[in-house]
């Protein structure tokens, strides 16, 4: 026997329907997301080269070390020679936008997800989905649903690089040490409280780890989404393959990777808490000098 | 018990009562209804958690705290004392029964009602500190008056105040780890105490320090709680800690609160076997080791060359004493000599009479023994025994009489 459950039709019937009656509701969530794309893009391509650079190099010092300072800005330096920085700020803006809306998306659902064991079950295949189904089928809808060009290309970069956020957000929140949650509750938390004081800040490095994930799947859809018109470094790679040029496809790589590389770096060092180099510990132990000793000094014990 | 806590709460004077726990149950388990119908049927545990898979945490448990004492529950692990406790703030939902604090039952209390209560009149320490590791001292020791929504300048002046009275004003701008346990602790004590609760519930509070830093502690809680008397609920496993800091002690066994009294009248009348064994269980005989009861009572001979052993059997018919212990001047052990055959030797003229005096039978304990490990040796032996450290040093000896006394401490 035979059984024909025409799922490919009823994919397509989904998404005519959307089409035909979800208009006005596509054009807002294009306007939102073209919105943040656009700032972004705008502010990262408005910098000077120069600029951009001395930022990214700083932030490594601060973060990371001067010897991962030093290479991001030999990497860098190479993206330039390349003649590849604005293709290369283009990518850095859809990775930003898109790891901005899937963080402002993911976190509350992750932790909606720690609260409700209904919103698990109802979202984890959801979840699934999103990171199995190969990246390009989202391309298809979201060309004809949204055009194409970056918005299109964001909104396929959020739902590809999302979950990690969601997943670790939920899971950071749920391995939250159960004596801080009941010393949260002895001492009067509300439940706002005791998420935003105690659950929040302990399951911050996870939250980070999936930030960081987030980035870096973003930063591999990116190039696939240069296919609906994205632009950035992904349209050098696919010219790359167009005409059959290991050169040029392998410089537009070499950008991404460097990228990947600093991206990584730099996101990672966030989720720890001992740092390089720390403004708040170097203020606040500027402004505590004099009245407070230092801790390996214990006090005279009565 | 010559506090002043426990002179107001005399025998004569009607102690005002604090909390009061009314045949209160707590079930785990998904059919807690189901469980709590066959509970007041009579059925036994074994049956309720075969039908139900439920277990009894706590049953029926009923008694009355005292404004100002230290009221401390004790029992073994999986006794429900740790469940009994967080009853009492409702960290843990009671299935059944009244928990009435100052009168007014918590357990009819609204989630806001609740929430007001553990700001303003109880807190808790924890067993592992349960200190906020992304929070200076401070902020950890102000925690319960900031989420209370007091301004930043009263609650940090009081937590520092708090901070100071455990001795730990100087570490307010220090992270938690990196303090050590004991000083953890001492912030878990003076978050607890910013808020000026009037009642304080410790879990295990002690337990997880070193027995030096616990007793420093328990001293430290005493002293808290002559300047300011607080009514106290610490939950303890160590029969030790409960005798030296409870006004009264509630013992539970399997989620029942067995018997409830002072540490007087549970040593005098325990109510079960369980309780009895836990008297049995303080035996010093395993918390001592030999060289905490071994004395240097006897007359130590310094084996030097060419010392005459005459001056030696002097000394010792001087101090009354039919052994002597020959040790280096390294207070290196040697051996063990009696008068009689140090005499021997030395009638018999031997080059080297000490060593061909030692008696053979005597063999040294090591310090780090335990007493319970030695008694059989020191029983049997004729004399003294010899106690020596981990570097062959002699420490002292232990006497039949000695370990007698230690261990008769232990049954009154």
């Amino acid at each position: 026997m035979h059984f024909d459950l025409h799922i490919g039709e009823g994919a397509n019937a989904v998404v005519n329907y959307i089409l035909d009656h979800f208009t006005p509701a596509l054009n807002f969530i294009a306007t939102v997301i073209g919105f943040v794309t656009d700032t972004i893009k705008a502010a990262l391509t408005g910098i000077p080269m120069p600029v951009a650079v001395i930022v990214i190099v700083a932030l490594a010092l601060w973060r990371v070390s001067w010897k991962f300072a030093l290479f991001s800005l030999l990497a860098l330096l190479v993206i330039v020679d390349m003649g590849l920085w604005e293709r290369t700020m283009e990518t850095l803006s859809l990775v930003l936008a898109a790891t901005v809306i899937a963080i402002v998306v993911g976190i509350p659902l992750g932790i909606a997800m720690a609260k409700s064991r209904i919103v698990t079950v109802l979202v984890r295949p959801v979840l699934d989905l999103m990171q199995t189904m190969p990246a390009f089928v989202y391309l298809i809808p979201a060309a004809m649903f949204f055009g194409l060009g970056a918005v299109p290309g964001t909104i396929a970069t959020v739902i590809f690089a999302m979950p990690p956020v969601v997943r670790l957000t939920n899971l950071g929140i749920r391995q939250v040490n159960g004596e801080f949650i009941e010393a949260g509750l002895a001492f009067g938390c509300t439940a706002r409280q005791l998420l935003l004081k105690v659950q929040m800040p302990n399951a911050l490095p996870s939250i980070m780890a999936g930030i960081n994930q987030t980035i870096m799947l973003s930063l591999s859809m990116v190039v696939i989404a240069s296919m609906i018109g994205a632009g950035g470094l992904g349209n050098i790679v696919l010219t790359g393959i167009q005409r059959l040029d290991v050169g040029t496809g392998f410089e537009g790589g070499l950008a991404v990777t460097v990228l990947a590389v600093i991206l990584d770096r730099i996101t990672q060092s966030l989720g720890q808490r001992n740092t390089a180099f720390s403004f708040g510990r170097f203020f606040g132990a500027r402004a505590n000098r004099g009245e407070v000793p230092s801790s390996a000094t214990p006090p005279a014990k009565t | 018990m010559d506090r002043e806590t426990a002179s107001s709460i005399g025998e004569d004077t009607q102690p005002e009562v604090k909390i009061s726990v009314d045949r209160v149950f707590k079930i785990f388990g998904d059919r807690s209804d189901t469980a709590m119908r066959m509970v007041r049927e009579g059925r036994g545990k074994e049956e309720i958690h075969a039908e139900t898979g439920c277990t009894l945490g706590v049953n029926d448990a009923s008694f009355d705290i005292h404004a100002g004492e230290i009221f401390v529950i004790m029992g073994l692990s999986g006794s429900g004392k740790s469940t009994l406790l967080r009853l009492i703030n409702r960290l843990i939902e009671p299935t059944s029964g009244a928990i009435r604090v100052d009168g007014q039952d918590i357990t009819k209390m609204s989630k806001r009602e609740l929430i007001e209560l553990r700001r303003r009149d109880m807190s808790m320490v924890f067993q592992s500190f349960a200190l906020l590791p992304n929070l200076t001292v401070l902020e950890n020791a102000a925690f319960g008056l900031e989420v209370a929504g007091v301004p930043a300048a009263e609650r940090q002046a009081k937590a520092l105040a708090a901070l100071e009275g455990v001795g730990l004003g100087a570490y307010a701008a220090s992270r938690p780890d990196q303090l050590s346990g004991g000083m953890k602790q001492r912030v878990g004590l003076a978050r607890a105490l910013a808020s000026e609760p009037t009642v304080l519930l410790m879990d295990e509070a002690f337990s997880a320090l070193d027995p030096l830093i616990r007793t420093e502690m328990q001293d430290e809680l005493l002293r808290l709680q002559s300047e300011h008397s607080r009514t106290i609920i610490f939950v303890s496993h160590d029969l030790d800690e409960a005798m030296r800091i409870g006004d009264r002690i509630a013992i539970m066994q399997h989620g029942n609160v067995v018997q409830v009294g002072t540490p007087d009248e549970i040593v005098m009348n325990p109510a079960n076997d369980y309780v009895r064994s836990f008297f049995r269980n303080v035996d010093v005989s395993n918390v001592f080791k030999a060289g905490d009861i071994a004395r240097e009572t006897q007359v130590t001979l310094i084996e030097r060359k060419g010392v005459a052993v005459a001056a030696a059997l002097e000394r010792m018919r001087r101090h009354d004493r039919e052994v002597a212990i020959v040790v280096g001047r390294d207070k290196r052990y040697h051996g063990m000599v009696s008068a009689e055959s140090l005499a021997q030797a030395a009638r018999a003229g031997e080059a080297d009479p000490y060593h061909k005096a030692f008696l053979t039978e005597v063999e040294p304990i090591e310090a780090a023994e335990p007493l319970s490990n030695v008694m059989g040796r020191v029983a049997e032996s004729r004399w003294p025994v010899p106690v020596v450290d981990e570097r062959q040093r002699y420490v002292g000896s232990i006497s039949k009489s000695a370990l007698l006394m230690t261990l008769d401490r232990t049954t009154t």
